[in-house]
């Protein structure tokens, strides 16, 4: 929502987009208490994403999951300097209000939490806060953004340590919107039917070459190469969830993502900092998975 | 003239500068190790998070590098967590947090509060009025006295100078606006010239 005192406004899309720009190149890791918060900004999160379970936990336990205890969310804003993120289900309004009022910095309207709503996701002009939204095409990219999204991220499959979803996400929004610059302007048209998104942000892409907002990687990224392949397919960082934490010493392993992220062409830093890591998080294939446990196809 | 800004590239905004600075016809690197350092006349250093930042300048051996052409004269201009990097007192910083000290400023870090207070407004400077962007933003709470303010709002100063150390609070790169750009890339010139 924008407000405006004077000359100057809060809760612009300028001021929205301007932090995932200010995000870009770093990394953004789920955290479930403030000890975890600590060794993330010790080892150069850009931000954190305050959470009650990993979505490793969340897909062991089963059951709904919902926005994590305000008291978790606050002690983690309490422990340190960087952006705090935070989830609420998909199309949960109040859960949004709720963040908003405690000063999160980024909320996500995320699949991995038991969705609210099976048609609806949350009008985010309404919010203040900037929102990221999921998406594993460029259709359902340009709805989150036509919905007020600050931030697009891959899906993934989130909890599995398996980052064969995101690439697929990834591959599937950039392939498009590529092929988008290629068209010419009646061509725009079926593909606005053809993504089920709005006409006018077809059009700007093939204008500009790129999504209104930034992109970034999300679900399964679990190593430094992960975190590289993500931006080396054009991601612009990347958020890891149970990746580090679900790993046997996390603490070298998130700073390695880190210089991972950002020396993502340079091979020999790649090599060094994935030496000697230790166990990554064990993993799940795909087809271990039955559809109805997916969590990239909730979101409409 | 063959002229090269460098752009800090380790984390944050740094795609934004690199396409301002190709919007007014300069050449722009991306700086992640000591060798892309050596190639450039100027740095820019974009807003993102100070912290990490600092950190990665350790991990990528660029501090000591930058620290010394800094002392040569290099032209640098930071923006919001760059602007942190650059000046001589971090408030509110973490402890292990360590900064260039080229510009005789104390900021507190993210000041203006969090992301519900960011804000845009208009800033009246003497370089030209902007339009301009606050993310999280630091503010200057001290001004040395060989330091030029330039440009403020509510009396606040958001744009300083000190020789060829350029800062400001805010995010000209985010308002598509390359005055500030165009400013940085004389005072680089006018070095070269010399």
């Amino acid at each position: 929502m924008v407000s405006t005192n004077g000359s100057s406004s809060t809760g612009t899309q300028r001021v929205k987009r301007g932090l995932a720009e200010m995000l870009k190149g770093g990394v953004i890791m789920d955290v479930v208490n403030s000890d975890q918060a600590k060794i993330a900004e010790d080892a150069g999160a850009c931000a954190v994403m305050a959470l009650e379970r990993v979505p490793a936990d969340i897909r062991r336990d089963g059951g709904v999951a919902r926005m994590s205890d305000p008291e978790m969310i606050m002690a983690i804003q309490a422990s340190v300097h960087i952006p705090v993120m935070a989830k609420v289900r998909i199309g949960h309004f109040v859960e949004a209000q709720i963040l908003q009022s405690l000063g999160v910095d980024f909320i996500d309207e995320s699949e991995v939490l038991t969705p609210a709503d099976e048609t609806h996701h949350i009008d985010k002009f309404d919010f203040t806060i900037p929102f990221v939204c999921g998406a594993t095409n460029l259709g359902e990219a340009l709805r989150r953004i036509s919905e007020g999204a600050a931030l697009i991220r891959s899906k993934g499959e989130a909890g599995t340590g398996n980052m064969v979803e995101a690439v697929r996400h990834l591959r599937s929004i950039l392939g498009d919107i590529r092929k988008i610059t290629q068209a010419d302007s009646a061509e725009l048209f079926e593909w606005a039917k053809r993504l089920q998104a709005p006409l006018s942000l077809v059009q700007e892409i093939a204008e500009t070459g790129k999504l209104q907002v930034p992109l970034f990687a999300a679900g399964g990224i679990a190593t430094p190469a992960d975190a590289a392949l993500a931006m080396q397919l054009g991601a612009e960082t990347v958020f890891v969830g149970s990746g580090i934490f679900k790993s046997a010493d996390p603490a070298p392993r998130a700073k390695a993502i880190v210089e991972a992220t950002t020396h993502f062409r340079d091979a020999d830093v790649l090599a060094r900092v994935s030496r000697g890591l230790g166990v990554a998080m064990t993993g799940i294939a795909m087809d271990e998975i039955n559809e109805t446990q997916r969590f990239a196809s909730r979101g409409w | 003239m063959n002229m090269q800004v460098g752009v800090l590239a380790l984390q944050g905004a740094f795609a934004a500068h690199s396409e301002c600075l190709t919007s007014i016809g300069v050449q722009s690197v991306e700086v992640r190790t000591p060798e892309q350092l050596s190639s450039v006349d100027a740095l820019l250093m974009p807003g993102g998070e100070s912290s990490t930042m600092s950190q990665l300048l350790e991990s990528s051996g660029l501090f000591d590098p930058i620290s010394t052409r800094i002392a040569d004269g290099m032209p640098v201009f930071g923006t919001c967590a760059g602007m942190i990097l650059l000046a001589s007192e971090i408030l509110d910083g973490r402890s292990d947090q360590r900064s260039f000290s080229a510009i005789d400023i104390s900021v507190r870090r993210n000041a203006f509060g969090r992301q519900v207070d960011s804000f845009e407004s208009t800033i009246n400077s003497s370089v030209g009025d902007f339009h301009g962007v606050f993310i999280r933003a630091p503010r200057i709470e001290r001004v040395g006295d060989g330091v030029e303010v330039l440009g403020s709002i509510n009396n606040e100063p958001v744009l300083v100078r000190q020789g060829n150390v350029l800062a400001a609070s805010f995010h000209p790169e985010l308002s598509n606006d390359a005055r500030l750009h165009e400013y940085f890339v004389s005072i680089t010139a006018n070095r070269k010239k010399v």
